[in-house]
């Protein structure tokens, strides 16, 4: 454990990235203390400017404040990142192994499957989803996870299709475990290094599905998110800059944060890898 | 045969040119031929067939080269355009129009009776749901002369005047209709009509340009020699249009109302909210009363009470528009001033709710509504927003859901809402455009009738009774009555008198003289060197 975290430590980014995450979801976990009551709530005049009238980042074309806005929205974004993600490693952890475990028909038919859903574009793909089922927060969630689990399941087959002919597994086939157990105890922790580093990456991009869905309209009426206050602020961007520009930044500090921690995991998990890499730098 | 008030009025006017002139000059400047208007159009309508298309783009380009026998002043009061005069016989069931003579369509064909009497006993008939619910009423409509209409009803109906405007009824050529199918004759495309102006170019996506019509029948008239309406969807690049002096006049929703602010500052800008009289729209949630507790008439009071409309007015809509008072708008006639809703007071609709028997839970809440924000733009979900926020104060909790404007309009139909927002048109008389929301024989499976489902036996008669009174006092004493009774039960939560502006650059002259503001004709605008 300690020389996995030596070895996260010395990308300098990641630490940073863990750093600013940290504090994303500490703002998350403390928005009701921080900022009680309603972030739908009417607290001032409306487009006060940062720094104006106890505002600290201004307040909107309701009078709401903009940092409720975000403390709040960070509990959201973070919790659909998180959920949608969840969801869609199921889902694609599942249809991977299956694949790459059985091979053969089994394969072919999931990977065509899988196939079908990465030849639509996933964006459009989710658009259509929630306009379906009406915008709730679940039906964000299930179009997020749907279209996200895909490359989960390419990269599970993969290492799959590899580890299945190692000696340890055929060994356990010896010993006469059943298939189930096989893939459980034996072949998934052996494969859950890149499913880690992608997870946090998925975290980051459903972030941003989350973001642009509620852009357009199409997120949760009923919570308070960091795409709604992008979109609520876009047409008044010219008279209130601040209520565009902190959740935007609020966004793009967590998704790079994401992308930085990701990378940071993906040289701990992968010392060979990251060796390379410092050396071809050098 | 005796002339009524309002024929004696209108033959007293028969001299419009020399009044809009006169009009003109009281404002300190003469009127100047020559100069292109741009103006914008948005959306961008399928077609400009007023009749075949009735929304609201085509209704406010379209009159520029259709006209109808009216129009009507900023009150309401009926004004010469293809009719020169009128009389209404003393029972209140014949009309008599007689036309104006030496009127030309842009094709040359000259301008008769008959073309009058096939615009609306066919034309409109066959294409407009709302003129054929009124024409329905004509039991003969002829043409005694080439220049004389007289069209007698099966029974009297007071409002009728208010049909014949271009927007309601416009004057289309019978030569180029008339055996065809309306909707897919060639004239559809290059409309022909008796307007200032005639239809030259429509670049689609691009631009719609009307020039000149030289042989118009008001001497001297149009000043403008060109008109052209630019297409531009986004709401951004309109103002700067505007701002940057591109186009000289904006209409309906074409600015945002978040803009309006700093539009106001600019010099060279005017901006007015007059010249929809006429229209009157009047804003409301809408509530369903099949669902529980929106039946009971203290709810919806207290619901009403909780509601800050002058917040709306003043953050929301940035000023532009009023506080609603009375189901019937107080630019309708009929309006009145003494019947109004509860005042702003969250305490006593608390205290009314208590009383109602609805405790707040651990929660602090009542009880729990569906609502739909209407999908016609931001603002209204802001609105929405602001009304959730507003009926927590009184422990209902509003459960917002979005739709497209489709499911909005199928979901209200079909009477499957808890509460929305609705906006409609009132067409300058409470029988034409109040009564259908709230009488109990028109709760209907399509959107603005009486979806709400609301019935109250005493409404429906006095709502009948003017619609059947020919004299406007007694009218005036039914809708006196109707609104007091309104106001009591809150059937729908009225909200605001919507109000468009109109903004154009101070140069352009004589844009909103009557109650159809940028609906007109346009013969009479001029830009001042």
């Amino acid at each position: 454990m300690s020389d996995f975290w030596r070895r996260f430590r010395r990308n300098r980014g990641a630490v940073v990235g863990l750093v600013i995450l940290a504090l994303v979801i500490a703002l998350a976990a403390l928005a009701p203390v921080i900022y009680p009551g309603s972030p739908w709530d009417m607290a001032t005049a409306p487009f006060v400017p940062p720094g104006e009238e106890g505002m600290l980042l201004g307040s909107d074309s309701l009078g709401r404040d903009v940092a409720a806005g975000i403390a709040h929205g960070a509990r959201i974004s973070l919790m659909v990142g998180a959920v949608s993600t969840v969801a869609a490693l199921l889902i694609g952890v599942t249809l991977g192994a299956i694949a790459g475990y059985l091979g053969g028909v089994a394969d072919d038919a999931v990977m065509r499957f899988t196939e079908f859903f990465q030849t639509i574009p996933s964006f459009v793909f989710a658009i259509l989803l929630v306009a379906i089922f009406t915008p709730t927060i679940g039906s964000v969630v299930f179009a997020i996870a749907v279209v996200s689990w895909p490359p989960v399941a390419r990269v599970v087959r993969a290492e799959f299709l590899s580890l299945r002919s190692r000696e340890f597994v055929q060994a356990a086939e010896v010993l006469g475990k059943s298939r189930v157990a096989i893939v459980v105890t034996d072949i998934l922790p052996n494969a859950l290094s890149p499913i880690v580093v992608l997870s946090s990456l998925m975290v980051a991009s459903a972030i941003l599905l989350e973001s642009a869905l509620s852009f357009l309209g199409l997120g949760d009426p009923n919570l308070m998110t960091w795409g709604f206050l992008i979109g609520a602020g876009r047409s008044v961007i010219r008279l209130a800059w601040w209520m565009s520009v902190f959740p935007g930044l609020a966004i793009f500090l967590t998704v790079l944060a994401l992308n930085l921690v990701g990378e940071g995991l993906s040289d701990a998990l992968n010392p060979r890898l990251a060796r390379r890499r410092a050396g071809g730098a050098l | 045969m005796v002339l009524s008030r309002r024929g004696l009025i209108a033959a007293a006017a028969t001299a419009p040119v020399l009044m809009r002139a006169s009009d003109a000059l009281a404002q300190g400047v003469a009127p100047r031929r020559g100069g292109t208007l741009q103006m914008m159009l948005t959306p961008e309508p399928p077609v400009l067939q007023i009749g075949v298309n009735q929304q609201g783009p085509t209704l406010a380009a379209a009159p520029k080269m259709f006209q109808g026998l009216l129009t009507f002043s900023k009150t309401l009061e009926p004004m010469p355009v293809l009719a020169k005069s009128w009389t209404i016989s003393p029972d209140g069931k014949e009309y008599i129009f007689r036309l104006q003579e030496n009127v030309k369509f842009h094709d040359g064909q000259p301008f008769t009776a008959d073309d009058v009497v096939f615009s609306i006993m066919k034309f409109h008939m066959e294409l407009a749901p709302r003129a054929r619910a009124i024409f329905q009423l004509i039991e003969t409509c002829e043409a005694t002369d080439p220049h004389t209409v007289r069209i007698v009803l099966k029974q009297p109906f007071q409002p009728f005047l208010l049909m014949f405007d271009a927007t309601a009824a416009a004057i289309v050529p019978k030569h180029l209709f008339d055996g065809r199918d309306y909707r897919t004759a060639p004239a559809v495309q290059r409309p022909v009509g008796t307007g200032p102006f005639k239809f030259t170019e429509w670049q689609r996506g691009n631009f719609v340009r009307m020039d000149r019509f030289e042989d118009y029948w008001k001497p001297g008239q149009p000043y403008l020699d060109t008109i052209i309406y630019r297409i531009i969807p986004d709401s951004q690049s309109r103002r700067l249009a505007l701002e940057s002096g591109q186009v000289m006049l904006s209409q309906a929703s074409d600015i945002e109302p978040f803009d309006i602010p700093a539009l106001r500052q600019r010099p060279n800008l005017e901006v007015s909210t007059d010249g929809w009289q006429y229209y009157s729209p009047l804003s409301w949630i809408e509530l369903n009363h099949r669902v529980a507790p929106l039946n009971d008439a203290r709810v919806r009071r207290a619901m009403s009470m909780a509601i800050d409309r002058n917040f709306i007015i003043n953050r929301l809509w940035f000023g532009v528009g009023k506080p609603a008072t009375n189901p019937v708008a107080s630019t309708t006639r009929f309006h009145d001033a003494n019947a109004k809703i509860a005042a702003f007071n969250v305490r006593a609709a608390n205290e009314l709710l208590d009383a109602a028997g609805f405790p707040r839970n651990a929660q602090g809440v009542r009880f729990t509504l569906k609502h739909i924000p209407l999908p016609y733009g931001e603002i209204w979900t802001r609105l929405s927003e602001y009304l959730r926020q507003a009926m927590r104060q009184i422990g209902i909790a509003f459960e917002l859901e979005s739709t497209d404007a489709g499911s909005w309009a199928r979901r209200v139909g079909n009477w499957e809402y808890e509460t929305t927002i609705n906006f409609v048109y009132q067409f300058g008389d409470p029988t034409l455009g109040v009564e259908r929301t709230y009488v109990s024989t028109n709760i209907q499976r399509v959107t603005f009738t009486n979806t709400g489902g609301y019935s109250n036996p005493q409404v429906d008669a006095l709502f009948q009774q003017a619609r059947n009174a020919a004299a406007a006092a007694d009218r005036q004493r039914a809708f006196s009555e109707v609104q007091k009774i309104l106001v009591e039960d809150v059937p729908q939560i009225w909200l605001t008198e919507l109000a468009f502006p109109t903004i154009h650059d101070k140069k352009l002259h004589g844009v909103i003289t009557t109650g159809l503001g940028v609906h007109k004709s346009f013969d009479d605008v001029f830009i001042a060197g």
